[in-house]
């Protein structure tokens, strides 16, 4: 039961071992691209997580209202958002001028292309 | 004037970051230069005014926005991290300043202004990284230098720096993430990213999994960043086809500031506070140090483009740094610290002398410079002299830090003799390397091809030379690096029981 009721991190765990496995395994750039932005999602969770307070309401100071939720995990985590967005993008923007010097953006392709 | 010195460590970062988008505008690509330059001047002035600031004693502290910490922001410089801020801002003033013929061979003139802007971002997150006290803000500095770095790695003419630049995107990225799971692992248990504040809270709840999961999280990450044998494979293709004098910038420093959060995290922040930390981290980092000098250098030998040879050759200097580390001792830390700086000083050198090799020569494999040190003595003489500090031959820098590494190593007993005989089988290897270089460049049948070569433009023979005679000088005067980095290692090890 004790694992069960810490279902989140299970998820955080899966998800990240998705991105991880897909950077690893697939030779396609785009889809190794995917399995790093499902990488750091994971990471996301886990901090989204940890600030939540089981009845807590936002931080905001009001009558009858004791228990409040951490703010600061999903301040930080918007930036770390920012961070994964930019570095998409580059991936993406490399990505785009490997498909136009090479011609493709397989690995396999990549790596044959420069041995001649 | 003591008002401007109190927000010296904010300016560190601010001046390079808020030039950036400054440099962009500035459509003469001359002036672009000319800015990132001044910038760059300017920061490395301010690394040097703390560093005789801490030389005196004290540390600059400073709260961003006068919140105090632990809630507030806090940067701090102290000793250790005044040597990186010298490291960080004087690789990129040389490069900057011996860098115009060189960026005008591997840059397009009209996006020239977006690859200084880029330069300078880097340069701000890697500076910054030393001056933040705060787990967080290392991360966001630690990404903005990275992705700033890919940007000029792939802003040459070279293909092969795309696949090379997306293999260093994957594997940072990884190595970043890592690093933000191991802090997010510390905040859930302490609630604190202040680092000091951090070493003291982890103390109530040291002996919990989480901790240790993190410990491990951050160690790994950041081992990537730095390129530690097995996790170095993205170096050698990333220095390889990067511009020239991004080369000069990132071999001299960007592998640096990853080693040195490794050693502020595993000793300041976890030393004190995990059972065992010091005999997990010795027997974790001691074995793969070991394989990094032996086979890196090995891979030199054979290398046969001169560059992709330096880069292993730094592979396996990033081994010997994290040798000295491993013996949790002052002595090891002292002698790991300083050759930060003198590996630092060696390979900046020599990498210069390879950009004035490339702005001049068709090709950088041994067999097209043949003989080339007829046609570029000057260049060639530089060469020479910062391969001799790589070798760590008596007189120069490289020599300071294999003396103290070797008799730290003495220290720790029967293991220490053999770990003495990798230092040397080690060096023998760079002596070895560093012939081949200068064996083809002196003595090999001249090549027809470079009849026609001259010497390097003036500016950058000056700064290579001036970059070489540093070797020699901080081999023969090295107060300045061995006090800070005695007192680097004595910070690091406070917390040792």
């Amino acid at each position: 039961m004790e694992l069960l009721g810490l279902y989140y991190y299970w998820v955080f765990a899966v998800l990240l071992m998705i991105g991880f496995y897909a950077v690893i395994a697939k030779p396609n750039l785009i889809k190794k691209l995917i399995g790093l932005s499902i990488f750091q999602a994971a990471v996301f969770l886990l901090y989204i997580t940890m600030g939540k307070v089981e009845g807590g309401t936002a931080p905001i100071f009001q009558d009858g209202v004791t228990v409040y939720s951490n703010p600061l995990p999903q301040v930080l985590i918007l930036t770390a958002i920012v961070v994964g967005i930019s570095t998409t993008a580059l991936g993406l923007g490399i990505v785009v001028r490997i498909k136009e010097e090479y011609g493709s953006i397989e690995e396999h392709d990549i790596q044959k292309r420069d041995r001649r | 004037m003591s008002n401007l010195a109190h927000h010296l460590p904010a300016l560190q970062v601010i001046v390079p970051m808020l030039t950036a988008p400054l440099v962009m505008l500035l459509k003469p690509s001359g002036l672009a230069r000319a800015a990132a330059t001044a910038a760059s001047l300017l920061a490395f002035a301010i690394a040097v005014t703390m560093t005789v600031g801490v030389l005196d004693g004290g540390t600059f502290t400073y709260q961003m926005g006068s919140w105090p910490a632990p809630y507030g922001i806090e940067l701090g410089v102290d000793r250790f991290s005044a040597l990186l801020l010298l490291i960080v801002t004087g690789a990129s003033t040389f490069a900057l300043l011996a860098g115009r013929r060189s960026v005008d061979a591997d840059i397009d003139e009209s996006r020239q202004p977006l690859f200084y802007a880029a330069w300078l971002l880097a340069l701000a997150g890697l500076s910054g990284i030393p001056v933040a006290a705060d787990a967080f803000n290392i991360f966001v500095f630690m990404e903005i230098s990275s992705l700033a770095s890919y940007v000029i790695i792939a802003g040459g003419a070279d293909r092969r720096a795309l696949p090379a630049v997306f293999k260093y995107l994957i594997m940072g990225t990884i190595g970043a993430t890592f690093y933000l799971i191991g802090i997010g692992l510390i905040y859930l248990m302490t609630g604190t990213l202040n680092l000091a504040d951090m070493e003291l809270r982890i103390h109530e709840v040291a002996d919990q999994k989480p901790i240790l999961v993190a410990a491990g999280f951050i160690t790994i990450g950041l081992a990537l960043k730095a390129a530690l044998f097995p996790l170095h494979v993205w170096l050698p293709n990333a220095y390889t086809y990067a511009p020239n004098t991004v080369t000069v910038f990132l071999a001299a420093c960007s592998t640096k500031v990853s080693l040195y959060l490794l050693l502020r995290f595993d000793f300041f922040v976890f030393q004190g506070n995990l059972a065992g930390h010091d005999i997990q981290f010795a027997y974790f980092l001691m074995p793969l140090a070991v394989l990094a000098i032996l086979i890196a250098s090995g891979v030199a030998l054979f290398e046969q483009n001169i560059k992709r040879l330096l880069a292993y050759s730094s592979i396996a200097q990033i081994g010997y740094i994290l040798l000295g580390a491993s013996f949790v001792t002052v002595a090891g830390l002292t002698a790991s610290t300083v050759h930060l700086f003198n590996h630092a000083l060696a390979k900046g050198a020599l990498f210069l002398a390879v950009s004035c090799l490339a702005t001049q020569c068709l090709g950088l494999r041994l067999n097209d410079l043949g003989g080339v040190a007829k046609r570029m003595p000057w260049t060639a003489g530089a060469l020479v002299l910062a391969g001799l500090s790589l070798i760590g031959i008596p007189g120069t820098a490289g020599f300071i830090s294999k003396w103290y590494l070797i008799t730290a190593a003495l220290e720790q007993g029967s293991l220490g003799i053999a770990l003495v005989a990798v230092l040397v089988i080690g060096s023998l290897m760079a002596a070895v390397y560093i012939w081949r270089i200068v064996e083809s460049i002196y003595f090999a049948e001249p090549n027809a091809d470079l009849s026609a070569v001259r010497e390097a433009p003036r500016m950058m023979l000056a700064v290579t030379w001036l970059a070489a005679l540093a070797n020699l000088y901080f081999g023969l005067a090295p107060e300045v690096p061995m006090t800070l980095a005695a007192s680097a290692a004595e910070t690091l090890l406070e917390h040792l029981p």
